[in-house]
């Protein structure tokens, strides 16, 4: 099986690999480029534990092959924070204790990420509905959805 | 593996009329993806179509109707403004496929080639009279969009054919259409039974209709009894009892975990006639 060379973009980094055709994006980002932040749930785009932004788009990293990203560009949990400073929905995940194991969590912010780029005013029902891809086995829910809305206020107060 | 990137059509359906063993093409990859990972389809060629030309376009036609590209997907098909006023159900069925990150790669001509009984975004595309150009190696042809699948999982496409493009006909005036489902949930699920109703008004009067169903057969297929019912009425309540029953009449659904043939029969005329009420609306400029 011959390998195939890829070179893309991650969280604004040219990266170059070579990835066995077969091989998942995911695979690709864990195995190869050690950014282990994005995890695999399912493996078959139920979940999104996976979740990774490709040329801005919100995908599930388990559902696109790796040489399928060449010449693009992908946003994983790693890049979201700045200069060691959390994005504010990582901030509000931590006060109000919008996790417990931690496994949904990445995919969940990048989610919600796009999300507020998307609509920065999202009422509660519109972040349940673009997050139902994205499953949480231990909070209820509830947790999360307070701090997409909580940060998503604090992102417009900004923006202002 | 091998995986391909032709720049065009012909060379895709030329590699897959060639390839020996086991060839899938490649779009948005939410189904074939999935079937790798559980062993059930391993390509020995993957055929990837996203590099050709204009496969991720939506295009207006000059005679009014669309062209839509075999690579775009769900959440572009609903951010067309222009498309949506047109065809709003068939817009609407393809939102329902899975999630946000599924609807990032999702497409209909996916959908339509899985081969699904339950696709969510093919019987908008039936109701509508859509059609799908088909390149192969000795040429393109054009197929309606009910006479792609032959049964569950499976397809009219011959080796080395390649759906090339979704082809909306022009909505014209005084036209409505919609799609709906039921699942026993509110979001990320399989339909129990689905229901796409395209209609045209003379005044208040139903001129012209299609009916399509879906989950209730081997195929999504049109109920030609059930738009009989309502073309002429003004959709009144005789014609809507009319057209449940028909719809109801037009099933041959299966008994599983998500339904029974009872079930599935009754709710394809409730739906049926909801469907129908949301395009008479649209038609009307709702």
């Amino acid at each position: 099986m011959s390998k195939m060379h890829v070179t893309t973009t991650v969280n604004g980094d040219t990266v170059e690999f070579l990835a066995d055709p077969r091989e998942t994006l995911l695979d690709s980002l864990r195995d190869q480029l050690g950014l282990t932040g994005t995890k695999e749930g399912c493996g078959t785009g139920d979940c999104g534990a996976c979740s990774v932004r490709l040329d801005g788009t919100l995908v599930c990293s388990c559902l696109v092959l790796g040489v399928e990203a060449d010449g693009k560009r992908i946003d994983t949990i790693e890049g979201m924070s700045e200069d060691g400073a959390l994005h504010p929905l990582q901030r509000k995940f931590i006060e109000h204790a919008a996790l417990q194991c931690g496994f949904c969590t990445p995919g969940i912010l990048i989610a919600a990420k796009a999300l507020l780029e998307e609509n920065s005013n999202p009422t509660e029902e519109e972040v349940r509905y673009w997050l139902a891809g994205n499953l949480c086995r231990c909070t209820g829910y509830d947790k999360i959805i307070r701090a997409v809305m909580d940060a998503a206020a604090e992102l417009r107060q900004e923006a202002a | 593996m091998r995986y391909h990137t032709p720049s065009t059509f012909e060379d895709a359906a030329q590699l897959a009329a060639g390839a020996q063993g086991l060839t899938r093409f490649l779009a948005g990859g939410t189904d074939v993806l999935v079937q790798m990972r559980a062993g059930s389809v391993l390509p020995d060629d993957l055929i990837d179509i996203k590099k050709i030309p204009g496969v991720s376009d939506i295009t207006k036609t000059d005679d009014g109707g669309w062209r839509i590209g075999v690579a775009v997907p769900g959440h572009k098909l609903g951010a067309d403004a222009a498309l949506r006023a047109d065809w709003p159900g068939v817009v609407e069925g393809m939102e329902l496929v899975g999630s946000t990150q599924i609807q990032g790669r999702a497409t209909l001509a996916g959908n339509l080639c899985n081969g699904s009984p339950a696709a969510d975004g093919v019987p908008g595309l039936v109701a509508a009279g859509a059609t799908v150009e088909i390149t192969g190696p000795d040429g393109t042809r054009t197929a309606k969009v009910e006479d792609v699948p032959t049964g569950p999982f499976k397809t009219s496409l011959a080796q080395g054919e390649v759906i090339s493009a979704i082809l909306l006909p022009p909505r014209g005036p005084n036209g409505g259409d919609a799609y709906l489902r039921f699942i026993p949930r509110t979001e990320m699920d399989i339909a129990v039974v689905g229901c796409a109703v395209s209609l045209t008004l003379d005044g208040d009067t139903i001129s012209d209709a299609r009916v399509a169903l879906g989950a209730v057969a081997p195929v999504i297929a049109l109920a030609p009894d059930a738009a009989k019912a309502i073309v002429g009425t003004t959709l009144d309540d005789a014609a809507l009892d009319a057209l449940a029953r028909a719809a109801s009449a037009a099933c041959k659904p299966i008994d599983d975990k998500r339904g029974t043939v009872e079930f599935r029969t009754e709710v394809a005329g409730v739906l049926a006639k909801r469907a129908a009420k949301i395009a008479y609306a649209r038609a009307k400029g709702a």
